[in-house]
């Protein structure tokens, strides 16, 4: 991308903003969040976050996009995932290992039931869910 | 000027735009203490002892850094801040030993004022010494340590007057040293041996390498015939030390005292000045009229300064005249010139120089060129520090001798010479001399304004009947780089020089303040000594070196002429790149 | 096929040994009573906090927030809730509206937690510059850019009332107002990122979850000062926000957000990185610029302010990371909006970096007002161990313990500094009975000692007799005399520092001593360590009826200096004896005491 102007600006964040607000992003309709802060990193966020790409590999979960954001702030339950998928509430999972990562590919994306003992609650409402105003 | 109006403890106070609290302090009769703060530098505040209130702040100030506002009102003593500062000097005193009476700044130790005015009486707070040796590796100075009270004194004037960094900070909280980089030896480090630390060092933790003992050893060995020369700035500061006033001229009773010390000839290291403005007078002339030598020339009489110029500028060493200073010609024609005349084995010459500078003590061993006579032409250098110490422990009542004449035939100075103590003195004592030599006639009036005073950096053109002479005059290390970098760009560039003459002196205000002078030099004391130097180039009957009838007459009976054969072996020398760090 | 509900029934062990497991089985039961296994999920997650209103329930999507639950409510959560979709009110958490910061509106939620420099940490992909646009990003500097004169930005600042979040809470908009009016060659903006507290870690997160929030908001302090340059001055311990902001710059300059033109508005702004050494004094602001300058970090006597005077003697804008983070939002949602967040005194909210003896810890945003009870209980859910809450420490090194009988005090800048702490850049470690307040007092101190620049002979010396007069009352050798002189001697350095290190560095001793002489009584007149901490001061000693000779003790003991035969009682050579609690930890039939 080219330098933009303003009007590219705004152009790209409608564009972007829909995509967040549909939760499809290039064709995917879950979305794998891992906290990769360094706390979570330390606690083995990247360990995590490969035992779910090879999960979903092995089952060709193919409409699931795996990505990283930053530390959630649960530093007591690192690693911690976020998971979106349609017609599921999004929840945090928290103190996730390559089992957990492995039980919520099964139970939660492809069973659409919540992960016990591993629910934690997200920390705050969002600022910006109206856009900001 | 913009005025600022505040109150110091309820006294209104009228005082200039910029100025510190200190300095309106000062204006309302009031002394705030410090240790670390000194006019010469910008305020550190590292001590803490100079704390004051401003009305209605619960914070306080350090008056040595806050500038002064309009209606500012400043608290300057009371019971909390009386407890501070005696609080904070038991806590420097807990971390500094208390050998006063064998430290080298026993009586004028700021600290111990400080103990004294506060009356401490006891150590209330553990006592944790620094237990580092010694740095004696210099033939200059001394670095203890143990002494150090991390004011900073000595690295400010080290790094931003001087612009040498030898010393730094090392290591952080109380585990702070003064040292140079690496734990090297002073000796090591691109230390140029000025000794400003040791002038500014507030306690003993820098100063003077003491030679006393080996003077005294000299006068009472019968063997040897001791020959003393003074330089010009120790003339008008000397009497600091028995209280007369900055600048006052002593020179008839420090020929006496040195008689009354047992010395055999007082010469005077003046005769010399006039005697390099003979050889580097000679030497400018000679590469502006023929062509041949860099231009410009620059001076070379202060061995701070040319070890600098060896370290950090070695391009320049072609630009430098190879004229000795004016010490090392004396020891040189003393033990060559004088030792013939009067029928003395040079051997047994002991060649003694009293100075206002610490490098000196380093120059005397420069190299090979420094035994010119073939023998170590100055075997010994005292400072004016060290002279008044031997003074006074030798009994003598300094202030009431009468004043005697130096020795001939190498004791009488033009004014010329001995304004070589001051900056702006080694080009006005050439001026003189090279508008001579270019035009065969004197200069009617002397006094060449226009390199006279304290900036830093000044620059003139000097008419010689049409000739016109760039000059420009540099002190404070740090100050000669802007001019240097002129003459580095422009002969990259391939450009005319910018200058002809420079002459640089590495202390601010040239030798007056030099490393190895009394304490507590402020630019006042500066001002004070340089009058004191021109009022002696006044009372002079001649003005200028090639009227010095001794001069004449070295140059009749021994040396021939300026930059003769013989000059060039006992008055001239060579420079080499040094590194900055030996490893 | 997904459930229509979810009830979560929190497991954390405060809800766990409140019947959280009957709830649980109560709520199972009744949705199979119900025939609703097949549309309602029952789990049992993590713990939610708020642990004093333990248990908890929460009932998904709804986001209904059930508090003190009992094993009896679940009949009626089933049938009310799930089955005719009627929140049970009684059982709800009610929020106590009457607090200040309960007056935005959108924060009728049941969390305590506000996130405004957090708003993003956690959401987007901090390696993604169009997630961060998606969310407004770069929308306040085209507002700054296009739509407002630098004079509206600083009266927005003005209105909102932001002040500095790292530690001395200075006003932002003087900030800015001066580095404006004052005259420069050229003028510079610097984000603060050398956090070094211990236990704080606030601006490390911010920087690894949303860079780009601290990009654009220099970038406005750049359009609004005169400024066209910026330095991020991060510590080269934070590798992974190094690595961030440098993705996020180089995506910013991509897009034209940062560099030449910006969006094509004639604006020039770019920013580099300059990484510390990690020294703690190069948070302090004029030595941070120094370091910058490529000098020892050292303080520097103010004034000048960097504001007027300060990198390379040019007008700078220092602010830190978290400030920085408020910029964006402050100018997207207005000043009006800030300012109506917090106390009269201090507007907006404050990350703190939870830590220490609590059960959840982690980085909470909270409105300035919010009560250290909140915090501590209802977000952090109390100590963990179930042992009894002693203290908190906020402003790290620099601030000062908080006792339970303030744990009710609203925080902001100046109630903190009125009971002798700080608000800091953010650390709030927790402290049980089980710590010795001396020993903690003595750690920040030799903290602040050890990253002491050693410039100022207030800090330098008393900095260290103080760690060492500690030493010596844990050694057990104090005496009375000695408090006075940490008195004398800390509030000279209180006084006679020059910077806010060397200053503030005795406030864990004067706060301690202020709260807790007793304590230090014990250890100086008494010669006992009350919390069993201080090794000098304790012995271990077998209970002579307790023990059964089993001789674990002996065998576990390192230096050999628990003897006794077997089935007899078994004796502690003191003079032998290390302190170091194993025997302790290793019987288990209480027959060790620590005295």
């Amino acid at each position: 991308m080219a330098k933009m102007t303003l009007q590219e600006l705004r152009k790209l964040r409608d564009t972007k903003k829909s995509e967040i607000q549909k939760r499809v992003v290039d064709d995917k309709d879950t979305q794998i969040i891992v906290g990769m802060g360094t706390c979570g990193i330390a606690a083995g966020a990247k360990e995590v976050l490969d035992a779910f790409l090879k999960e979903l590999d092995e089952h060709n979960l193919n409409s699931v996009v795996v990505t990283q954001t930053g530390c959630m702030g649960l530093c007591y339950v690192e690693p911690t995932v976020e998971v979106i998928s349609p017609g599921m509430p999004s929840v945090i999972y928290g103190k996730v290992d390559v089992e957990v990562a492995k039980t919520i590919v099964k139970e939660h994306i492809m069973g659409n039931k919540l992960v016990t003992d591993h629910v934690f609650d997200r920390p705050s409402a969002d600022i910006l869910k109206d856009g900001g105003k | 000027m913009n005025t600022v109006h505040m109150k110091i403890n309820g006294k209104p106070v009228e005082i200039e735009a910029g100025s510190n609290i200190l300095a309106a302090a000062k204006k309302a009769n009031v002394n705030i203490p410090t240790l670390c703060y000194h006019p010469d530098l910008p305020a550190w505040a590292a001590c803490g002892l100079c704390v004051v209130k401003q009305e209605n702040s619960p914070k306080l100030l350090r008056a040595c850094a806050a500038p002064v506002q309009e209606n500012l009102s400043i608290i300057t003593h009371d019971a909390e801040l009386y407890q501070i500062r005696k609080t904070v000097i038991e806590m420097i005193l807990s971390t500094h030993p208390n050998d006063c009476l064998m430290c080298a700044r026993n009586g004028t130790c700021e600290l111990q004022r400080f103990a004294a005015e506060f009356g401490v009486r006891e150590q209330p707070y553990e006592v944790r010494l620094v237990d580092l040796p010694k740095d004696t590796s210099t033939t200059s100075i001394v670095l203890d340590p143990s002494k150090c009270i991390k004011c900073g004194r000595c690295v400010q004037v080290c790094q931003d007057m001087q612009g040498v960094f030898a010393l730094e900070f090392i290591g952080r909280g109380d585990h702070t040293v003064v040292s140079p980089a690496a734990d090297l030896p002073l000796n090591d480090s691109p230390c140029i041996k000025c000794g400003q630390c040791s002038a500014h060092c507030p306690v003993g933790a820098i100063y003077e390498k003491d030679e006393i003992g080996d003077f005294v050893r000299a006068v009472s060995n019968p063997e040897l015939h001791v020959v003393t020369q003074i330089a010009p700035a120790v003339r008008v500061a000397l009497g600091e030390s028995f209280n007369l006033p900055a600048g006052t001229i002593t020179t008839g009773k420090i020929y006496s005292a040195l008689r009354r010390l047992g010395v055999a000839k007082v010469f005077d290291t003046n005769f010399s000045a006039d005697l390099t403005i003979m050889e580097e007078g000679s030497e400018l002339v000679k590469r502006l009229t023929t062509g041949k030598g860099a231009i410009p020339q620059i001076t070379s009489c202060c061995p701070a300064w040319t070890d600098y110029m060896e370290k950090y500028y070695p391009d320049m060493i072609p630009n430098f005249s190879t004229a000795k200073s004016p010490m090392m010609m004396q020891g040189a024609i003393t033990k060559t010139y004088y030792a013939e005349k009067a029928n003395v084995d040079p051997a047994t010459i002991y060649s003694v120089a009293i100075m206002p500078c610490t490098a000196k003590k380093y120059e005397i061993g420069r190299d090979d060129n420094m035994h010119a006579s073939g023998f170590k032409d100055v075997d010994l250098v005292l400072t004016t520090r060290e002279f008044a110490r031997l003074i006074k422990a030798s009994g003598i009542d300094f202030l009431t001798l009468e004043d005697e004449k130096a020795d001939s035939p190498i004791g009488e100075y033009a004014g010329a010479g001995t304004i070589f103590g001051n900056t702006g003195g080694v080009m006005e004592a050439a001026l003189r001399t090279a508008y001579n030599l270019m035009t065969g006639e004197d200069l009617k009036n002397v006094e060449i304004d226009a390199v006279r005073g304290m900036e830093g950096v000044r620059t003139g053109e000097v008419d010689i009947k049409g000739t016109t002479l760039k000059v420009a005059v540099a002190h404070g290390m740090a100050n000669v780089s802007t001019l240097l970098e002129e003459v580095r760009e422009a002969k990259a560039n391939g450009d005319e020089p910018p200058y002809h003459f420079i002459e640089v002196m590495a202390c601010r205000g040239g030798c007056v303040s030099g490393g190895g002078q009394p304490y507590a030099t402020t630019d006042e004391v500066r001002a004070q000594r340089i009058a004191g130097l021109y009022t002696d180039d006044e009372q002079s009957e001649v003005r200028c070196s090639h009227q010095n009838p001794e001069i004449k007459q070295i140059y009749a009976d021994y040396l021939g002429a300026p930059l003769s054969e013989k000059s060039h072996h006992l008055l001239h020398t060579t420079y080499t790149e040094r590194p900055l760090y030996k490893h | 096929m997904s459930y229509r509900n979810y009830i979560l029934v929190c497991g954390g062990t405060a809800c766990e040994s409140s019947k959280a497991t009957e709830i649980y089985e109560a709520l199972v039961n009744e949705i199979k009573h119900q025939n609703l296994t097949e549309e309602v999920q029952v789990i049992k997650t993590g713990c939610f906090g708020f642990c004093e209103q333990g248990p908890i329930v929460k009932i998904l999507p709804e986001d209904s927030f059930y508090v003190q639950v009992t094993p009896a409510d679940a009949k009626e959560l089933v049938e009310e809730h799930i089955v005719k979709g009627r929140e049970v009110k009684r059982l709800l958490y009610n929020k106590d509206k009457s607090k200040k910061h309960a007056k935005v509106e959108d924060i009728e939620f049941y969390q305590k937690q506000f996130r405004i420099v957090l708003r993003n940490c956690g959401f987007i992909d901090p390696e993604n510059i169009d997630e961060y646009i998606a969310r407004e990003g770069y929308a306040a500097l085209e507002k700054v850019l296009f739509e407002m004169t630098p004079d509206q930005v600083i009266d927005e600042l003005r209105t909102a009332g932001l002040r500095g979040r790292g530690g001395a809470g200075f006003p932002t908009w003087m900030k800015w107002n001066f580095t404006k009016q004052a005259n420069g060659e050229c003028k510079y903006v610097v984000c603060n990122a050398d956090e070094g507290d211990p236990g704080a870690y606030m601006d490390r997160s911010t920087l690894e979850g949303d860079p780009h929030s601290v990009l654009e908001a220099m970038t406005i302090a750049g359009r609004t000062v005169g400024a066209n340059q910026g330095f991020i001055y991060i510590r080269a311990e934070y590798p992974l926000a190094i690595h961030r902001l440098e993705i996020a710059m180089a995506q910013a300059r991509e897009y034209g957000l940062l560099g030449k033109n910006i969006l094509n508005s004639g604006f020039d702004f770019d920013i580099e990185i300059r990484l510390g050494a990690g020294a703690f004094v190069c948070g302090e602001e004029t030595a941070l610029l120094a370091s910058i300058e490529g000098k020892r970090g050292m303080p520097v006597p103010r004034p000048p302010f960097p504001a007027v005077k300060g990198l390379w003697g040019m007008p700078t804008v220092i602010n830190n990371v978290e400030t920085w983070a408020n910029i964006p939002v402050i100018m997207l949602k207005g000043g009006d909006w800030f300012s109506q967040i917090g106390t009269a005194d201090s507007h907006g909210t404050k990350v703190f970096a939870l830590t220490g003896k609590i059960r959840n810890s982690g980085l909470v945003e909270v409105p300035m007002g919010t009560t250290l009870r909140e915090i501590i209980y209802d977000i952090g859910g109390g100590i963990a161990n179930d042992r009894k809450f002693k203290a908190v420490q906020t402003g790290g090194p620099s601030g000062g313990v908080i006792t339970a009988d303030y744990l009710d005090t609203p925080i902001d800048f100046a109630s903190l500094t009125k009971l002798g702490s700080m608000m800091g850049s953010g650390g709030m470690i927790v402290m049980d009975e089980d710590d010795c307040i001396v020993d903690v007092a003595k750690f920040y101190l030799n903290f602040s000692v050890e990253e002491s620049c050693g410039k100022c002979s207030p800090c330098r010396i008393g900095g260290r007799t103080l760690a060492n007069l500690l030493e010596k009352i844990t050694k057990g050798n104090g005496e009375l005399k000695d408090i006075e002189q940490m008195k004398e001697i800390g509030s000279a350095m209180k006084k006679a520092s020059l910077c806010a290190l060397g200053q503030t560095a005795p406030n864990p001793i004067l706060s301690t001593l202020n709260y807790f002489e007793d304590e230090y009584m014990a250890h100086i007149v008494d010669k006992k360590c009350p919390a069993g901490k201080c090794k000098s001061l304790i012995t271990y000693n077998i209970l002579e009826d307790k023990c059964i000779g089993c001789t674990a003790c002996a065998r576990k003991c390192p230096v050999g200096a628990i003897s006794g035969e077997r089935r007899s009682v078994h004796v502690i050579d003191q003079a032998a004896c290390i302190k170091c609690g194993a025997c302790f930890d290793t019987c288990k039939f209480g027959a060790i005491e620590v005295r």
